[in-house]
């Protein structure tokens, strides 16, 4: 069936095709200058640190107990503390979001504090429909709130028992920066727009124009085609790929420990995959309108949120996990942020890159099959 | 006039829903997203690995192992002998955190002197590291706390914290309301500024121009049918979010659907701005596409708009998205008034006069 390669003829079909995509100002833009903006907005914008929460703070007892309390407090750098007078007044800025959470310090507080076998509850209100912000309000609070603890039982000249004490360590990314893999994530779905809805439209756009027939009817062979269709893509995601990589590394300063040679391994087979799935979707669908559809649906969406690049995939049930194994941009995601952060660690590079040669392998042999050589 | 645009919505509704295939794509993919997304969208941390180095022999590290083990977020216990395996288990992926007992640790603890553990984190997941780091803090605390309280009478004070409006920290209930947003505004933006793409791709948009049909009731009648079939999508979500995963809706379906209609106006207006400017569908789509996923992406779904740069945060303003999926949490989850909708009402209003009256000029600009 398929017959050898007219390198001529291939030739003059990609000819054909980069002018196409030349001529047209909105590909070189996002192609080029797409990619940046967005991992611009992306560097910046997504940032899972919090960065000073505003907490309310509520004293009803206004002793100098509870002021040492709000001291600590005041002290957290992770806190913007933002003083009330009631209660209600706190609970009306919760709910509009102006504060992320509340603690108020009951009237009886310094009272019960006092009293030998009393326990004085600190009441701590966090916002639930923000619930990663939530935990790390609970966790600030219960820092500053340890920390004064502490400081009052050593004025008393209590020593506290020794307790066991934990140091933790970020191995790759010491500060613990969700920039640092969130970066490399992002870049995965600059190409994964830049591959699957790209090529969503060119083959529809053949069959829309007529003009499919009219190279169907022509001695071009299927692989030439469908060639024709990958190669000048391909050209073009891999450039922006190594832009995104540069802009990530000298500009946003996030470390690259990996090689460049498996950076453009790796890239290669993510970027066919995912013009596969472009192609493919093109190639089923012939219309454009819906193509962009399905190719949203497919590979944008999934690369969002089953990709691992925001969300913990182990931590996902059982069967969505094993959605996951099908997705391209999953294997991408890890050897991206392993290339970046950790460097070249083989197994991971090669069971990724295994993966996605098989997706590619599937979804082009897909598309091949689906390119039907006869009218109807 | 009103048959006109009429007569304009049902051609309009017609291209939409004309064949199956087209029909599938408006229905089926909101199913798999309703059924898949809330699971997969969470920042929690569950059934993961812990991996434990143990070079102490004492009972204490091996109380502490057990208790380790059954705490949740750890379905996985990985038992590791040496300094090489943990550096493997890190580097491999194979454990998301390795606790180290130093050789002194269970001697250190008899003796009431401070013992240290190490633990070692991924950092290529350092939000879910903290989040595990978090887990065996807990786990440690309680365990000082129970060696202390043998020995000491009770605590002076304590923390009480309540989570409201969420009282779990349940993630499905935040993802699903902004899942109700985010699919709204794939089909507006899609479904307004592709089908006026395609007209002009095809040339029949110059027809409708010459047309007694102004440009903006040719507007109104691209805009409408994004509405419906929008505020269709909505609603599936909505009743699978009440009904099959059992989220509370608190607010008021009124204005839930009132100030849907502002945000489909709002995506309309970016919508036809942008096949304003583009000639084929290709253009279109990728318009579409700058526009879209930076505002998903900045819409305080993914993280927090509190976490951004402040400049970044007034750009944001632009984003209606932003907007939008404050209020649909706060009408489902916090059961807000109007009153308190307001402050991210308005920027709706104001957003969609904006775009549409920038896209009626551009669309006037063609016919004259």
């Amino acid at each position: 069936m398929s017959a050898p390669i007219s390198f001529r003829r291939l030739r003059a079909l990609c000819r054909k095709e980069v002018w196409q995509i030349l001529r047209d100002p909105s590909s070189n833009l996002i192609a080029f200058v797409l990619p940046v903006v967005m991992l611009f907005i992306f560097g910046y914008g997504i940032n899972l640190d919090s960065s000073a929460v505003n907490l309310g703070l509520v004293l009803e007892d206004k002793s100098p107990e509870a002021r040492h309390f709000a001291d600590n407090l005041y002290g957290s750098p992770y806190l913007n503390v933002i003083a009330g007078q009631t209660r209600a007044e706190m609970e009306q800025a919760l709910t509009e979001g102006r504060v992320r959470g509340f603690v108020v310090v009951p009237v009886d507080f310094t009272e019960k504090l006092l009293r030998p076998n009393d326990t004085a509850p600190l009441l701590v209100v966090a916002d639930g429909s923000e619930p990663n912000t939530a935990s790390f309000v609970q966790n600030y609070v219960s820092g500053a709130w340890s920390g004064w603890m502490q400081q009052r039982a050593a004025e008393r000249g209590e020593t506290p028992p020794a307790g066991i004490s934990i140091e933790p360590r970020f191995w790759f990314n010491p500060s613990a920066e969700s920039r640092n893999y969130l970066i490399p994530g992002s870049i995965t779905i600059i190409m994964t727009v830049i591959g699957a809805l790209l090529t969503s439209l060119v083959v529809a756009r053949e069959w829309e124009r007529g003009t499919m027939e009219a190279l169907l009817a022509s001695p071009v062979t299927r692989t030439e085609l469908l060639l024709s269709k990958l190669l000048p893509y391909y050209a073009l995601g891999i450039i922006s790929l190594f832009l995104c990589v540069g802009v990530a590394v000298f500009i946003m300063h996030v470390p690259f420990r990996g090689s460049l040679l498996a950076l453009w391994g790796i890239g290669s087979l993510f970027l066919t995959s995912s013009l596969g799935v472009g192609l493919l979707m093109s190639t089923l669908l012939r219309n454009q309108f819906n193509a962009a559809q399905a190719a949203l649906n497919v590979a944008f969406l999934p690369a969002m949120m089953l990709s691992g690049f925001l969300f913990e995939i182990r931590s996902m049930p059982a069967v969505v996990q094993a959605i996951t194994y099908l997705m391209p941009a999953r294997y991408f995601v890890t050897a991206m942020q392993t290339l970046f952060q950790a460097g070249n660690v083989w197994p991971i590079l090669l069971s990724s890159g295994g993966y996605l040669a098989l997706a590619s392998i599937f979804f082009i042999g897909l598309t091949a099959l689906k390119t039907r050589r006869r009218l109807e | 006039m009103i048959s006109r645009i009429f007569t304009l919505v049902i051609k309009e509704l017609q291209a939409l829903l004309r064949d199956r295939q087209s029909r599938a794509l408006l229905i089926m993919p909101v199913f798999l997203q309703l059924a898949l997304f809330p699971f997969a969208a969470t920042l929690e941390v569950k059934n993961n690995t812990l991996a434990v180095f143990n070079e102490d022999n004492g009972r204490e590290s091996a109380e502490l192992m057990q208790r380790f083990s059954r705490a949740q977020a750890f379905t996985k216990l990985l038992t590791l002998h040496s300094e090489a395996e943990v550096r493997h288990a890190i580097d491999n992926q194979q454990a998301l955190i390795v606790i180290r007992f130093p050789q002194d640790f269970s001697r250190n603890v008899v003796a009431g002197r401070p013992a240290k553990i190490q633990a070692i984190l991924d950092g290529r997941r350092s939000n879910s590291g903290q989040i595990a780091l978090g887990y065996v803090q807990q786990i440690i605390n309680t365990y000082n706390d129970e060696r202390i309280d043998s020995r000491q009478e009770n605590a002076a004070s304590t923390l009480v914290v309540r989570y409201w409006f969420n009282p779990n920290l349940d993630y499905v209930w935040f993802i699903l309301p902004s899942l109700v947003a985010i699919i709204i505004t794939l089909t507006a933006l899609i479904v307004t500024a592709l089908s006026v793409a395609r007209e002009r791709e095809q040339g029949t948009f110059d027809q409708l121009l010459v047309s007694p049909l102004t440009p903006g009731m040719i507007m109104v009648g691209k805009t409408i049918p994004a509405m419906l079939v929008a505020m269709m999508q909505g609603t599936i979500i909505l009743l699978g979010a009440v009904f099959v995963y059992r989220i509370p809706f608190e607010g008021s379906l009124l204005l839930l659907y009132g100030s849907m209609i502002f945000y489909i106006l709002a995506l309309a207006g970016f919508g036809l701005l942008i096949s304003s400017i583009c000639a084929t569908q290709q253009q279109a789509f990728l318009g579409v596409f700058s526009f879209l996923v930076p505002a998903i992406l900045l819409s305080g779904y993914a993280s927090p708009i509190d976490n951004m740069p402040v400049w970044l945060q007034y750009l944001d303003w632009i984003n209606p998205l932003r907007h939008f999926i404050v209020i649909v949490k706060g009408l489902f989850l916090k059961d807000i008034g109007l009153v308190a909708l307001l402050p991210n009402l308005y920027p709706l209003l104001v957003i969609a006069v904006g775009t549409l009256g920038a896209s009626n000029w551009m669309f006037r600009k063609r016919l004259g």
